[in-house]
């Protein structure tokens, strides 16, 4: 039978003993400990970011985007040529059965102007389902409808920041802003989004109906064409079916030959983003990796004091074993000492780590997530090794003969 | 069947080429209750056969029965047994553990027999009452005089209620005045609580205090008679 409080009691006080050579000895386990947390933490932290900015996206979003043109053999790049139009959303919504919403925009910069103030963004011609695909929210006002497209209307909603440079505090909404010289009325707030991943501000924009832009802002050579079409899947799995019926629907209405390229592009925003997603996850699990070489480290460090303190306690090995304790009762001891030693490492490194994670947090760029996944795990991780590289100086103790022991000087 | 037998141990050290017999086919047989002093020279093998007592060291050939038990038949694990159950070590350098109090060195045995605390505590505080260190209970080795601390193993040798107490030197390491009170500690053991005592001495003065003298020299045993005819 085995007494743990006595074999616990006895440990703590061989540990207190020599004091300096504890610390130090748990000090590559609180290294190893903090180091993977704070590493997780980060690559965590990464990873919510990036899953917030696909969420900020809109889910399950495709984009269409006009082809390009070849012009003497030089290729002008995607979007030099419009090809698409208001039609061709409608179409998509009537034909694919895999779309949810399409969103037809036309986009460009334009300086806006009230009263003394200007200001220079990227104002965005859209359809109500704009607001859906890009989950904005109208923070006052309203948002545009069908009789803004149809009537071409002259509203516009404007961003946070677009708000912020030309009005200041007071309220913008039914207040006349000039956009390319033309008097617009802002009919809605949106509601602030932030940045993006890519350190984009999305709130320095204003919508304004899609109508509206196309033949008042951004005067075009091809009439009802639009830059992209913003399309939503009814869901994730329907994405790649969408996409093949879109682009299946488009080849017939843009009479595209057998052998001919696409005029428009098609492209997977949740994919890519999915993709950075998961390098950024392989990124943690690297990390985490080489945080934990250190533990595995401060664990060999462990070994080599544990062996010391069979050594020189081969004396009280012997006077223990001629009063009766079997092998088991020394393996244990020694044992217990190895794995308070690299617990109190854990503990310690676990607070050591938290903060540190959190101090990066708030004075660096980086964003810094701390779950409870990384803290258990590396605490366990710490007591794995403290009984696996106590084992064999415990074993060693153990496996003493008691008339060499206690003859030991 | 006696409290211990013994037939023809023959312990054998090899040193290189030489071997060398440190007990030369000994024999030796304890009633309970018995008082015996080994006796004998360094290097006289009496060490050798005390160790050999204690379960501690194993003879080359030989048998040895432990209250009817063959123990040289049994695994390292089961020895311990033997030791915390059926012996109490007295030993010439105290051999108490270091940076331990008094209280904790006596319930030592116990932790290793599966005693509780608290009773544990109990007989160890009892046990220090008898060797009159009662109020010494946490007083750590280095803080208490020889004599006090062979008589805190005394404690610790007597605490499991083991039948035969093994002393090896045990006044060795103490004046005169702490040994007359150390062995009188043992002619209590063995005349009030009936304790077998094996006691390993070259002082003819300690040997005084047992019933039964043995010699040893040269591994082997040259006499053994009672105490009144030893020293004559």
């Amino acid at each position: 039978m085995i007494d743990f409080s006595s074999t616990l009691k006895i440990s703590l006080r061989s540990l207190k003993v020599n004091k300096m050579r504890s610390v130090l000895t748990s000090l590559g386990i609180i290294i190893g400990v903090a180091a993977v947390i704070i590493m997780l933490s980060i690559g965590e932290g990464a990873k919510q970011r990036i899953t917030k900015d696909i969420e900020s996206m809109g889910s399950n979003i495709l984009m269409i985007m006009s082809g390009s043109t070849t012009s003497g053999g030089v290729r002008m790049g995607s979007g030099s040529q419009p090809t698409l139009t208001l039609k061709d959303a409608e179409a998509i919504v009537k034909n694919c059965p895999s779309v949810k919403f399409a969103a037809p925009t036309v986009n460009g910069v334009q300086q806006i102007i009230y009263s003394n103030q200007n200001w220079s963004t990227s104002v965005y011609g859209v359809t109500p389902e704009y607001m859906e695909v890009q989950l904005w929210e109208i923070e006052s006002g309203r948002g545009l409808n069908r009789d803004d497209i149809k009537n071409n209307t002259k509203s516009a909603l404007i961003g946070a920041t677009v708000a912020q440079n030309l009005f200041g505090d007071v309220n913008p909404v039914n207040k006349v802003i000039r956009i390319g010289g033309m008097p617009f009325k802002v009919v809605g707030l949106l509601k602030e989004k932030g940045q993006n991943g890519m350190g984009q501000d999305k709130d320095d924009t204003v919508l304004v109906p899609v109508t509206t832009a196309q033949k008042k802002l951004f005067g075009t050579s091809f009439p009802g064409t639009v830059k992209f079409i913003n399309i939503q899947a009814k869901d994730a799995d329907s994405l790649t079916s969408a996409e093949e019926e879109i682009k299946e629907l488009l080849r017939e209405r843009h009479r595209i030959g057998k052998n001919d390229d696409d005029d428009f592009t098609i492209r997977n925003f949740t994919q890519m983003l999915e993709t950075v997603k998961q390098a950024s996850n392989t990124m943690a699990i690297l990390l985490g990796a080489i945080a934990s070489v250190s533990l595995l480290v401060g664990g060999i460090g462990i070994m080599n004091i544990m062996l010391v303190s069979v050594t020189e306690r081969t004396k009280e090995i012997g006077i223990r074993m001629a009063i009766g304790a079997k092998s088991l009762d020394i393996q244990i001891q020694f044992l217990m000492e190895a794995l308070v030693l690299s617990m109190i490492g854990g503990i310690i490194g676990i607070i050591s780590g938290v903060i540190i994670a959190q101090l990066i947090g708030t004075f660096s760029e980086m964003k810094v997530a701390i779950t409870l996944m990384p803290i258990l795990l590396s605490f366990g991780f710490s007591g794995l090794v403290g009984v696996a590289f106590g084992y064999y100086p415990a074993y060693k103790a153990s496996m003493l003969n008691p008339i060499d022991a206690l003859r030991y000087e | 069947m006696s409290l211990i037998e013994i037939k023809n141990l023959i312990k054998t050290y090899q040193t290189g080429d030489s071997s060398f017999n440190a007990l030369d086919d000994v024999s030796l047989t304890v009633e309970e209750g018995e008082f015996v002093a080994i006796m004998g020279t360094s290097g006289s093998g009496k060490s050798t056969f005390m160790n050999t007592l204690g379960c501690l060291d194993k003879p080359t050939s030989g048998s040895y029965h432990l209250d009817g038990i063959d123990v040289l038949s049994l695994n390292a694990d089961k020895l311990s047994e033997i030791r915390n159950l059926k012996l109490g070590f007295v030993f010439q350098g105290f051999n108490l553990i270091p940076r331990t109090t008094a209280l904790e060195n006596v319930e030592m045995p116990m932790i290793y027999k599966g005693i509780p605390p608290q009773e544990r505590i109990e007989k160890a505080r009892y046990a220090l009452e008898i060797v009159g260190l009662k109020q010494r209970e946490n007083h750590l080795p280095n803080q208490m005089s020889g004599g006090q601390q062979q008589r805190v193993a005394i404690a610790r040798a007597i605490v499991n209620d083991a039948p035969i107490i093994l002393a090896d030197e045990p006044t060795g390491n103490l004046d005169t005045k702490t040994s007359i009170e150390v062995m009188e500690f043992f002619v209590n053991l063995n005349e009030k609580a009936g304790k077998t005592i094996i006691l390993v001495t070259h002082e003819p003065d300690i040997a005084e205090y047992s019933k039964r003298v043995v010699r040893f020299k040269d591994g082997k045993i040259i006499s053994d008679k009672p105490r009144a005819e030893a020293f004559v």
